[in-house]
């Protein structure tokens, strides 16, 4: 198992702020709104420095998807940010008709995503924002795994051409990729090659997968874990030789189990090799208030989940 | 009458002719509020837009309009049709097996002309607005309008961004309401009552003006003061009162001709009280 380590934790949020501001800075048609969460979704460099670009529209989300696809018309590349929430499904008619279906480079930008936005409760996490947006013809859906990612796939995205949903957290969670990494839409990355079972896993599950692969070397289990952080297009190629190579597959995602990164794996499985998979992510239901460590847990979301249903999977070949 | 009122009276003829010929052809659509707004669609693309000839998606430096109301779709594709932007031979695709006419307005389909989908309500100004901030990013002085139902104002985004719009100032639109006071279940006293809309948009901040969308004259009056009083800090706002099904006697001012499509008999009868002036496609 390849070492991975870090030396520092910080929310992808942040690294969206960061991506936001230089992107920003580069060009001149980035523009940003925000629905009065310019302090959450860490958007306050790019106010500052950028105030003729940045637009306010306050608790207005429906509002603020409309002006974004109209901002378009001008040849602006918006920004939204808000709660994954109130970005997916509160929205989910104006995204899909003035935005998807209407074809406007839109980039929905959407933080606290999942449980572990914590006490605030289920009101405020949702854990069906990836299956809604994947389920729009053209959107392209990213979860990132770490800040660094975070930031690499905001200033990605400006230069894609088309509506794009970008996902990310609010706690804070290791940083191991690179600084200085390339973005590439659709392109996985090989987190660790192995041998005995394929890990998929998007957003800071990554890291969990990590440590999960860890604990499997230390009983003779030798797992490659893939990184998928565009969930849409996803990258069947990657998905489909890691699995020749190990013929079982565990998926793990902090979403609801229905709808999200499992599922567009085992689409791709059962069209072209169907072997055994197994979930590691909510069970169909909405969350509750916790600190995110604990309801991590609670919801089975852990490195330990992620063994438990490795040795599943493999007595299932 | 002056000349340039009878040319445009002539063409709104012709576009309500092609209006109850589009729909009677696919026994579908919304004939009502595409009548009662024709005046309005021929004084815009005839008389008011400043507009370039070849249509690019970005509209840059040129005056743009949104169709809220996606419903409406027979007048808008007629309108533009007439206006050059496609062959006016199309129209008889209208909401037919591949077709760039759809029920509503796509962009998906790229019909020349449309810049947004529309047809799920009250989202049109949202995006006039959007498109408003990136003229004034641009330094682009051309305008933007938008035309929403008045049924449609029992959406809540329109009054998101009816609160938007004046506390950003933005002040290089005109948005118009069609007020024929009818929706599919009734009239719109029944079903929801509006209330005093002047009253209202100008507590929101709008500048407010009346016509009636049903006389030429009045029309343009009323749309060349609505660009005068732009760039002074408010947007603007035309309540505009029409008559749903205007120019067939049997279709007017009636809900249950919102979206009903007439038979071979009743279209013979309103071709009957339409003089053909342009040439039918």
């Amino acid at each position: 198992m390849k070492k991975y380590t870090y030396t520092e934790k910080k929310d992808t949020r942040s690294g969206f702020g960061a991506g936001l501001h230089e992107i920003g800075k580069k060009n001149d048609k980035v523009v940003a709104l925000c629905a009065d969460l310019i302090g959450s979704l860490k958007m306050d460099a790019f106010k500052k420095d950028f105030p003729e670009r940045f637009f306010q529209v306050g608790i207005a989300e429906a509002n603020m998807m409309g002006i974004a696809a109209g901002l378009t018309i001008g040849g602006k590349i918006p920004y939204t940010g808000t709660f994954a929430n109130f970005s997916t499904g509160r929205v989910y008619d104006q995204i899909r008709q003035s935005i998807a279906y209407s074809g406007k480079n839109v980039k929905i930008c959407a933080s606290h995503a999942g449980l572990t936005l914590g006490e605030d409760g289920a009101t405020h996490q949702i854990l069906e924002d990836i299956g809604l947006m994947k389920m729009l013809p053209g959107m392209t859906v990213i979860n990132p795994c770490d800040y660094n990612q975070t930031k690499a796939a905001t200033i990605a995205i400006a230069n894609h051409d088309g509506p794009v949903y970008l996902r990310f957290g609010r706690p804070s969670v290791p940083i191991f990729t690179d600084p200085d990494q390339k973005f590439e839409i659709g392109k996985a990355w090989m987190v660790n090659e192995g041998t005995d079972v394929t890990i998929v896993a998007t957003g800071h599950l990554v890291w969990e997968a990590i440590q999960a692969g860890e604990k499997l070397a230390e009983v003779g289990i030798d797992a490659e874990i893939i990184n998928i952080h565009t969930i849409k297009p996803i990258d069947e190629e990657a998905i489909l030789r890691s699995v020749s190579k190990t013929g079982c597959v565990v998926t793990a995602e902090e979403h609801n189990r229905l709808g999200g990164l499992g599922d567009s794996v085992a689409q791709v499985l059962v069209k072209n090799n169907p072997v055994p998979q197994e979930y590691v992510a909510v069970n169909d239901s909405f969350g509750e208030s916790g600190t995110p460590a604990q309801l991590m847990a609670k919801y089975g979301l852990n490195a330990d989940n992620i063994v438990s249903a490795v040795q599943k999977v493999i007595k299932r070949k | 009458m002056s000349a340039d009122i009878a040319k445009l009276e002539s063409i709104a003829k012709q576009v309500r002719r092609d209006i109850v010929r589009m729909v009677h052809s696919c026994q579908s659509g919304h004939p009502g509020g595409s009548l009662g707004c024709t005046d309005f669609f021929v004084a815009l693309y005839f008389h008011q837009l400043s507009r370039r000839k070849e249509f690019n998606l970005d509209g840059i430096n040129e005056d743009l309009f949104f169709l809220s109301n996606g419903h409406i779709s027979p007048v808008f594709y007629s309108t533009l049709a007439r206006a050059g932007y496609f062959d006016i031979s199309e129209l008889a695709t209208f909401r037919k097996i591949n077709s760039r006419l759809q029920g509503h307005p796509t962009t998906h389909e790229h019909l020349p002309g449309i810049r947004v989908a529309s047809g799920s309500l009250g989202q049109g100004l949202s995006v006039a607005i959007g498109a408003s901030r990136a003229k004034k990013l641009n330094h682009d002085d051309k305008l933007v309008y938008v035309l929403m139902g008045d049924g449609e104002l029992q959406e809540g985004q329109v009054w998101e961004a009816a609160m938007y719009a004046p506390h950003n100032k933005v002040d290089n639109l005109i948005a118009t309401i069609d007020l024929n006071g009818q929706q599919i279940d009734g009239s719109t006293e029944q079903v929801l009552s509006l209330g005093n809309l002047k009253a209202k948009w100008e507590a929101f901040g709008w500048d407010v003006l009346e016509t009636n969308g049903n006389d030429m004259n009045q029309l343009l009056d009323t749309l060349a003061e609505a660009k005068n009083r732009t760039g002074k800090g408010k947007p603007i706002m035309i309540l505009m009162k029409t008559e749903m099904g205007n120019g067939v006697d049997f279709m007017m001012g009636s809900h249950k001709w919102h979206g009903v499509a007439p038979n071979d008999e009743q279209l013979a009868a309103a071709l009957d009280q339409l003089e053909e002036t342009l040439g039918d496609y």
